[in-house]
Order: C-alpha cells, then sequence, then structure tokens
C-alpha cells in the first residue's frame, strides 16, 4: 500500500501542477458560454477598430468635410450614412472607437495604479495611515464621480492627456477601496505571517505576495470599470467637456447629430449602438471573469 | 437611533469640508480671472485692479477660503461672478428640478426593479426570466443620453407626444426620468432577482410554504424582506451616479437645473456659483446615504436590534465603571 502511494503522488502533483490559476480560469472561462460570446465581441470590435488606420486615412476620410453630401441617409459606399459635415459615419465610429477605448483603458491602468498603491498601503498598514487615506478619498467619493470629473476637465483644458487624468482620478476611489478590502483579507492569512518569519521586507510582501492574490479577484471589477470610464468619456463629450472635434468620439458624435434628430436617425443611432455592444462585450466578458476567477466557485 | 443619527451627521462636517477645500484651491489654481469675466474684456486695468481687491483676490488663497468659508457657515455664498444674482436664490430655482429628476428617477427604480426582480426569480429560467436577461444586459449598457435622443426621436418627433425640452409639466418630466432610470432597472431587477433566489432556497421558506402559506404571502411576507438588504445597497449608491448622470440629462432636455447652472459656471469660472453647487450636492448625497443605512434598519430587525444592544452595552460599561 505504502508503495503505491509513494508512486501515485508524484504523478499526481505533477498533473495539477501542470494547470496554474490562470489556465484553470481560462478553462472555466472557456466553458461559460455568454463569455465566450462577449469576448468574440469584443475580439472583434478591437480588431476591426484598431485596425481602422490600415485602411482609413485620417486626413481624408474621417474628418474631411464634404459639404455637397451632408445627413444623406445609409446607401451603398457609405454604409451608415453621412453627418451633418458630409463625413463618413462608419469612418468616424470606427477612428473614434479607438478614441474612446484607448482613453478609457488608459484611464483604468492609471487608477488601477494609483488605486492599487492607495489601497494596499492603507490596507496593509492600517492604523493611521489607513485612517489619513480613507477618509481623504471619502472626500472625493463625496463629490459624484461624474461631477468630478466635469469639474477636473473644465478647469484643465479638455485634452486627452487631461481627460485620462481626469476620469482616472474619478475612479481612484472606488478602486482603492476594492483593493483595501482584498489586501485587509489576505493580509490576515497564514502564508503572509510566514514570509514574514522569513525575514522579508514589507515591500516584498506586499507586492511580490499580497498584490498578485489581491488582484486575480479585482479583474473582473477593472474590466467593468473600463465599461464605465467609456460611459463617462461619452457623456463628458456630450457635453462638450470631453474629446474636441475635428476628432471623432462616439459620444461626440451622439452630441453634433442630436441637432439633426428632427431630419435624420442614422447619425445618432450608430454611434450609439457601438457604444452599448462595446459596454454589453465588456461586461459580458467582466461577469465570465468574475466567475472563472472567483476561488469559491473552484470544486 | 437619535445618537447614531448624530454621529452620522457630525461625521458629515469634515467631509464637507474636505470637498469645500479641493474644489476651492482646484478653481482657485486654474487659469483665468474672474474680474475680467465680470468686468467683460474691455475693462480698464485700473477697474480690473479695483474689482480684484473688492471680490478679494488679492488675497492668499487661504485667506480667500477661510473668508469664503466664514459666510458659508451663515448660509451666506455670496453672489454669482456671471449673473450677479444672489447664489443662494440661484440655487433655490435650480434645485428642485435637479431633485424632482434624481429622486424621481430613483423611485422609478424601487418600483419598477424590485417587482420585476421578484417575477423573474419566481419565474426562473422561464421564456421571460432569459428574454430578460439578454434586454437587461442592453439596458445596463446604454447611456441615458442615447436613450434620451431615441426616445426625443420616437415620442417627440414622430409621435409628438412628449415635449423634448423643459421640466415643467409633468409630460415633460416623463421622459427624463425614464432615461436616467433606465441603467438602474436593468441593475437593479438583475439584484433583486439573484437576492431572492437566494432566500427562496433557504429552509425558514421551506416551512412556511409547508404550513401551508400561500405562495403570495411566502414571498411577500417573508422573502421580500430578507431579499431587499443588497438592492437598498445598490440603489442607495446610485443615488450619487443620479446627481452626476443628471448633469448630462439636463443639458440634453434643456432642464433649468443645477447642473446645467454648474456647467455655465464652470465655464465663466463663476467660483461663488460652482463651490455652492458642489457644497450643496455633497450635502445631498451625505444625506441620503444616511437615510440609505437607516432603511437597513427598516427592513431587517436584526440590524435595527444592533442600534438597542450597543446601548444596552454602552449603560453596563458606565455601569460597571462606577461600581
Amino acid at each position: 500500500m505504502a508503495q503505491i502511494d509513494v508512486t501515485l503522488a508524484p504523478a499526481r502533483r505533477k498533473k495539477s501542477k501542470k494547470r496554474s490559476l490562470w489556465a484553470d480560469a481560462w478553462l472555466r472561462l472557456r466553458k461559460n458560454k455568454s463569455a465566450v460570446a462577449g469576448m468574440i465581441m469584443l475580439a472583434t470590435i478591437l480588431i476591426v477598430i484598431y485596425s481602422s488606420p490600415l485602411y482609413l486615412d485620417y486626413d481624408n476620410d474621417v474628418i474631411k468635410p464634404d459639404l455637397t453630401h451632408t445627413l444623406q441617409f445609409p446607401a451603398e459606399g457609405k454604409l451608415l450614412g453621412t453627418d451633418e459635415l458630409g463625413r463618413d459615419v462608419l469612418a468616424r465610429i470606427l477612428w473614434g472607437g479607438r478614441i474612446s477605448i484607448g482613453i478609457g483603458v488608459l484611464s483604468m491602468l492609471l487608477s488601477s495604479i494609483i488605486g492599487c498603491t492607495l489601497g494596499a498601503i492603507s490596507g496593509y498598514y492600517g492604523g493611521k495611515t489607513d485612517g489619513i487615506i480613507m477618509r481623504s478619498l471619502d472626500v472625493f467619493m463625496a463629490i459624484p464621480s461624474l461631477l468630478l470629473m466635469i469639474t477636473l476637465v473644465s478647469v484643465m483644458k479638455p485634452t486627452i492627456t487631461n481627460l485620462i487624468i481626469a476620469l482616472a482620478i474619478g475612479s481612484v476611489p472606488s478602486v482603492s477601496r476594492m483593493v483595501r478590502a482584498q489586501v485587509l483579507y489576505i493580509k490576515g492569512q497564514e502564508f503572509v505571517e510566514a514570509i514574514r518569519a522569513q525575514g522579508a521586507s514589507d515591500f516584498r510582501i506586499i507586492v511580490m505576495h499580497i498584490l498578485p492574490n489581491a488582484i486575480s479577484p479585482l479583474i473582473s471589477q477593472f474590466v467593468m470599470e473600463i465599461a464605465g470610464l467609456i460611459l463617462a468619456i461619452s457623456g463628458l463629450s456630450f457635453i462638450g467637456l470631453g474629446v474636441q472635434p475635428p476628432d471623432p468620439e462616439w459620444g461626440a458624435m451622439l452630441s453634433s447629430g442630436r441637432e439633426h434628430i428632427r431630419d435624420v436617425w442614422h447619425v445618432t443611432a450608430f454611434p450609439g449602438i457601438a457604444l452599448v455592444l462595446t459596454v454589453v462585450a465588456l461586461t459580458l466578458v467582466g461577469d465570465g471573469l468574475r466567475d472563472a476567477l472567483d476561488p469559491r466557485m473552484k470544486r | 437611533m437619535g445618537r447614531y443619527i448624530l454621529k452620522r451627521l457630525a461625521q458629515m462636517i469634515p467631509i464637507v469640508i474636505g470637498v469645500s477645500v479641493i474644489v476651492f484651491l482646484l478653481l482657485s489654481l486654474s487659469p483665468g480671472d474672474p474680474a475680467k469675466m465680470i468686468l467683460g474684456l474691455n475693462a480698464k486695468e485700473q477697474e480690473l485692479q479695483l474689482m480684484r481687491e473688492q471680490l478679494g483676490l488679492n488675497d492668499p488663497i487661504p485667506v480667500q477660503y477661510f473668508n469664503y468659508m466664514k459666510k458659508v457657515v451663515v448660509g451666506d455664498f455670496g453672489t454669482s461672478y456671471s449673473t450677479k444674482q444672489s447664489v443662494i436664490e440661484m440655487i433655490g430655482v435650480r434645485l428642485p428640478p435637479t431633485l424632482i429628476l434624481s429622486f424621481g428617477s430613483l423611485f422609478t427604480i424601487l418600483i419598477v426593479a424590485i417587482p420585476l426582480g421578484i417575477a423573474l426569480a419566481v419565474k426562473q429560467n422561464s421564456p421571460f426570466d432569459n428574454i430578460m436577461r439578454v434586454v437587461s444586459l442592453f439596458f445596463a449598457a446604454m447611456p441615458g443620453f442615447w436613450s434620451g435622443i431615441l426616445m426625443i426621436i420616437l415620442f417627440s418627433v414622430h409621435l409628438g407626444w412628449l415635449p423634448a425640452n423643459g421640466f415643467d409639466t409633468p409630460s415633460a418630466m416623463i421622459m427624463p426620468i425614464i432615461c436616467s432610470s433606465i441603467a438602474g432597472w436593468a441593475v437593479n431587477s438583475r439584484i433583486t432577482r439573484a437576492s431572492m433566489l437566494d432566500v427562496i432556497r433557504q429552509d425558514y421558506i421551506r416551512t412556511a410554504r409547508a404550513k401551508g402559506l400561500k405562495e403570495s404571502i411566502v414571498i411577500r411576507k417573508h422573502a421580500l424582506k430578507n431579499a431587499l438588504l443588497p438592492t437598498i445597497t445598490s440603489v442607495g449608491m446610485a443615488v450619487g451616479g443620479c446627481f452626476g448622470g443628471s448633469v448630462i440629462m439636463e443639458m440634453l432636455f434643456g432642464i433649468n437645473g443645477m447642473g446645467k447652472m454648474m456647467i455655465d459656471a464652470l465655464r465663466q469660472k463663476d467660483i461663488p456659483t460652482i463651490m455652492a453647487g458642489v457644497i450643496i450636492t455633497s450635502v445631498i448625497i451625505a444625506v441620503a446615504n444616511l437615510l440609505t443605512d437607516l432603511a437597513y434598519s427598516f427592513v431587517d430587525p436584526r440590524i435595527r436590534s444592533m442600534y438597542a444592544r450597543r446601548r444596552a452595552q454602552r449603560k453596563e460599561v458606565t455601569g460597571n465603571g462606577a461600581n
């Protein structure tokens, strides 16, 4: 009996070693139908949008007005019609998507860097440090994030860099709260105690051991947050504080199309559809990731 | 309970002060000269200098802030730089539409999402449930300003049923309120459905059914109250979103509310108006959060008894101290 156990054990260990957390999560994600649908949608959107510079020329196709063909309905050649300056709506949706999604992802990256730093420090050290950081974040939480973003953008100039900064600041408080809660939970576990007993520095414990464990449940939240930020950018552009003309952006396109809703519907319908499809895809992927990465789901 | 409310109100003070400091700093450090905004571009340097002196703009920023807050504490929010009106009077006119819009949409979220969530949980995995799953996915992804445009195209332009502008008559209020609550319907009906399903599977519900109670009573009297907590949390957190979102809805529907006032004020660097708008908004949101927490104890007697227990503990501690 003992011999069998000895021979079996390494084999079993090998088998379980083959699948890391991520491989495991990937397997579960692949089994989830709606997550797969979301990933296919998202991949299609990203490929089509980010390959647009290959077949579109910014100066000629995206921003060049053609006043002889304004507000034309969808037809051959101009699949989604033209806008109030005669520009191809499809080309502008594709180009604008690069801006919307790009700003969304970059500002999420920035806010997760700031949020992880603040949340990790706050959760790990606790006490006065925690109090100071959390109370100052409470102040930012007290202003609705959209209003905060509007104030920040209008105080700075509405360039794309400033937009990213404003959006990031608007979402930092909620991100750091999520990170802090995770860090608090992981800090109490035995393996952290063990690493500390080995003499690891605080920095090493946080960066090498706590954050990697804290982040996997947060990834789905971050993906959902990107969707929220994309909606926020279009909201800002819609009231004229976001991406500035002539650059196309979905919210800005909706805003300029709004003046012509009495005559044509396609100028406002299609950018909105692009926006909704992107957000739906991100939500599906985020939902799937949450189920796949949640350790409680593991059997 | 009364003590708890007082404590929470006291906690609001440092937060409101923090908000005012940050916004004041942002505005004071940003480029643009308020004196020029008031007197126009053709003003002479001498007049500008006089105006700056009058407004106290030559003082150091901390002194300016302190002088401003001294007035705010007694309820004087100053005079608007751009309209020359008293800010408090402006807000008296602008606040009601925003409040109706925000709390109206919170109210419609509650009355649509909770019954819908219950229905979906009861009819779990029915065709209705499956269709609504997809519908709510798309509704939750729709920005209010886009659904607003679509509704204007349909109901104002083509059918002519509802006005596309303003907020004076009940018919004008329908579209803005619905647009700013559509996403909330979707999200909160999913939350209610999920927590309802959790509760329905518990033993005490089986007991209630085994007693021979009617299904409608089991759901309404036994399951609903326990299932509502996550929905209350989520709706409570939506208060801020509604206020932020109302800025965009006010721009879309041409409503003369706080949001539109803030945007105009920000464009003209009208510091007194912006400060008052931000401070009042943050107070309203803090009060709404407090009400949410009180709603918990209203729905869940366990939370209510926690306050009572804490009070009892305090008495015990002080009693022991005396001995």
